[in-house]
């Protein structure tokens, strides 16, 4: 069973994310980059799979050479090889999902894995772009996995409670919070990972079209929220609710 | 002139009330607007959405029964090719989220997810990094497929019903299978369209904090319940109740969030609420910097004294 699972280098979900002077973006220097943990959760996903099923885990990443670090965690981690499709551009999630496609086309993968979302632009679309661009299923949101022979049965994180859906092989299937608890990399596991394959592709010789779809044209902070009152006691607040803010 | 699809999304028989939101963010579009209905036994969704559109479609099919991404996908981009539809709206539900890219791809469409607010027919704002940021997107496909935030479009009022047809409709071949749902069973009203949220974190020390402390408070205001990841992830309360950015975003009157720090990830979700009280012993909680009111205590002690008091003024 071949695992394929998706990487992206994003801001430390810890850090305090500001605009620049100028609004052209976030300011990124000294802000500490991480591999997406939803992406995270994909690779122990992989892992265990491939644990129990036997295999190969690949991961790849979109980006610049920076992204080479969050590659060797996953390989640190115990994914077997990985690909860096260098892009020096920023690309939306079709371009995203298209230039996957093409790995998938090369690396004939089993399952694909993908976050559900990237904690930078939080958009949550490239796993479903994929499937449809691939003609496969997709079980996204995934807290449970479960693969037999050609087929997996997904338990999904769906609005109201936990919805069932079962795709047949090859499928792209997206994690959510709950599938797993990602282990930590091991010493040996780290040093390992420096002697691992690691391919690099030119975005360009891939023969996808790049032009977005989506541009993003500006940002800008929400407004700030104004500073409430501490209250003293119980009393204060019922009193309060009642009659400043009237909700009660 | 644009001319909107509008996805509904229904739930065991019922309009799912965040399609109104989609209606809502197309209307500042302006343009015809039309709604697809799609499933079996669908007639009563159809008459729910039509006083909010110009006219129904009504997709009924045996393989569209369950609602699986891969057939429904196909069958909405159907819909959304020909009549001149520019525009596919849905709302930023897990369902919506689940399908509307599917959906996109399909049209080899451009996809702003779960919009904030709408500039113009092409340009959209949405919450970006936890909220921290908001960016502005600019759609340069000629279709354009838009999930709409909820919380962030006040539902429209009804007008006259539109017009109901039926349309033929091909889910094609699928290789997924609907297995089974298991509902988070509840008397309590929905989370997403409750009016006061009480939600509880790790303060709370275990699932009998939410049972003993959570639970009474909820019943006494009549509120849904809410909670952060960590106890979600703990396994103290369904996942379904978890609020934030990786979680469902909930705007009521009034938010009440007790044991909980204040993430920015669990913020995310709540900071749209109409007034938001926090519950926390320690004062410097970043809860405390987006509380419109803060009560520095220890729950277990002021929680059922503030239940008490709400059952007691309320006879
Ligand atoms: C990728 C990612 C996505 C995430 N998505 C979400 C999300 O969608 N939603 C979300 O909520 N979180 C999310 N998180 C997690 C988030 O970062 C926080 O870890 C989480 O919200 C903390 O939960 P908490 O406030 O319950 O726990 P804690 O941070 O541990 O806070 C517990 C609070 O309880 C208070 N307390 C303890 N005892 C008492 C007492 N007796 N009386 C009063 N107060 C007491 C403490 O002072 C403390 O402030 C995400 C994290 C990541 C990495």
């Amino acid at each position: 069973m071949k695992f394929l699972v998706t990487v992206k280098r994003v801001t430390d979900y810890e850090a305090k994310i500001k605009l620049k002077a100028d609004k052209s973006g976030i300011v990124t220097d000294g802000v500490n980059m991480i591999m997406n943990p939803f992406d995270e959760i994909g690779v122990e996903e992989a892992l265990r799979q491939k644990e129990k099923h036997g295999g190969e885990v690949v991961v790849v990443t979109l980006g610049t050479t920076d992204a080479v670090a969050q590659l060797r965690s996953a390989l640190a981690m115990g994914a077997d090889r990985a690909i860096l499709v260098r892009s020096d551009a920023a690309l939306d999630s079709f371009a995203v999902a298209q230039v996957l496609a093409k790995v998938v086309e090369k690396e004939k993968p089993d399952v694909v894995l993908m976050g559900k979302q990237a904690i930078d632009d939080d958009s949550n679309q490239a796993s479903q772009i994929l499937a449809e661009l691939l003609g496969w299923g997709q079980a996204t949101f995934a807290n449970t996995i479960n693969i037999d022979g050609r087929t997996a049965t997904v338990v999904r994180e769906a609005d109201g409670g936990l919805e069932t859906v079962s795709t047949t092989l090859p499928a792209v299937i997206s994690t959510d919070l709950r599938l797993n608890e990602p282990r930590y990399a091991s010493l040996p596991g780290i040093m390992k990972a420096k002697k691992k394959p690691l391919e690099e592709v030119d975005i360009a010789t891939l023969g996808v079209d790049l032009a977005p779809k989506v541009k993003l044209i500006g940002f800008e902070e929400p407004a700030a929220k104004k500073a409430g009152q501490k209250v003293a006691d119980v009393a204060t607040l019922l009193e309060k609710l009642k009659t400043e803010a009237k909700v009660l | 002139m644009a001319t909107h699809l509008i996805v509904v999304e229904h739930s065991a028989g019922k309009l799912v009330k965040a399609t109104l939101a989609a209606v809502a963010a197309a209307q500042k579009v302006g343009g015809d607007i039309y709604a697809v209905v799609l499933g079996q036994g669908v007639a009563g969704v159809a008459a729910e959405i039509a006083p909010y559109v110009k006219k129904v479609q009504v997709g009924e099919h045996e393989g569209l029964k369950d609602r699986l991404a891969q057939p429904w996908a196909k069958v909405i981009a159907d819909a959304a090719t020909g009549a001149g539809i520019t525009h596919v709206w849905g709302a930023a539900t897990g369902a919506g989220k689940d399908l509307l890219p599917r959906v996109a791809a399909r049209l080899n469409a451009g996809m702003a997810s779960d919009i904030s607010a709408v500039v113009d027919d092409r340009t959209f704002k949405r919450p970006m990094w936890a909220g921290n940021i908001t960016g502005t997107v600019e759609i340069t496909t000629a279709k354009k497929v838009v999930s709409v935030r909820p919380t962030e479009f006040t539902p429209p009022a009804p007008g006259a019903a539109g017009e109901i047809g039926s349309i033929d409709v091909d889910p094609g071949v699928s290789k997924m299978s609907w297995v089974k749902f298991d509902a988070v069973v509840s008397d309590r009203p929905a989370l997403s369209d409750a009016r006061v949220v009480v939600s509880g974190g790790r303060g709370l020390k275990g699932p009998e904090g939410f049972k003993t402390i959570i639970e009474p408070l909820a019943d006494a205001l009549g509120a849904a319940i809410g909670a952060s990841r960590a106890v979600c992830d703990a396994g103290w309360v369904p996942n379904d109740w978890q609020v934030g950015q990786t979680g469902k975003v909930v705007a009521p009157e009034l938010y009440i969030a007790v044991g909980i720090s204040g993430a920015i990830q669990h913020v995310a979700g709540m900071k749209g609420s109409k007034c938001i009280v926090a519950i926390n012993k320690e004062p410097e909680a970043p809860i405390f910097q987006i509380a419109d009111y803060g009560l520095v205590a220890d729950l277990f002690k002021v929680v059922p004294e503030l239940t008490a008091a709400i059952k007691a003024s309320r006879g």
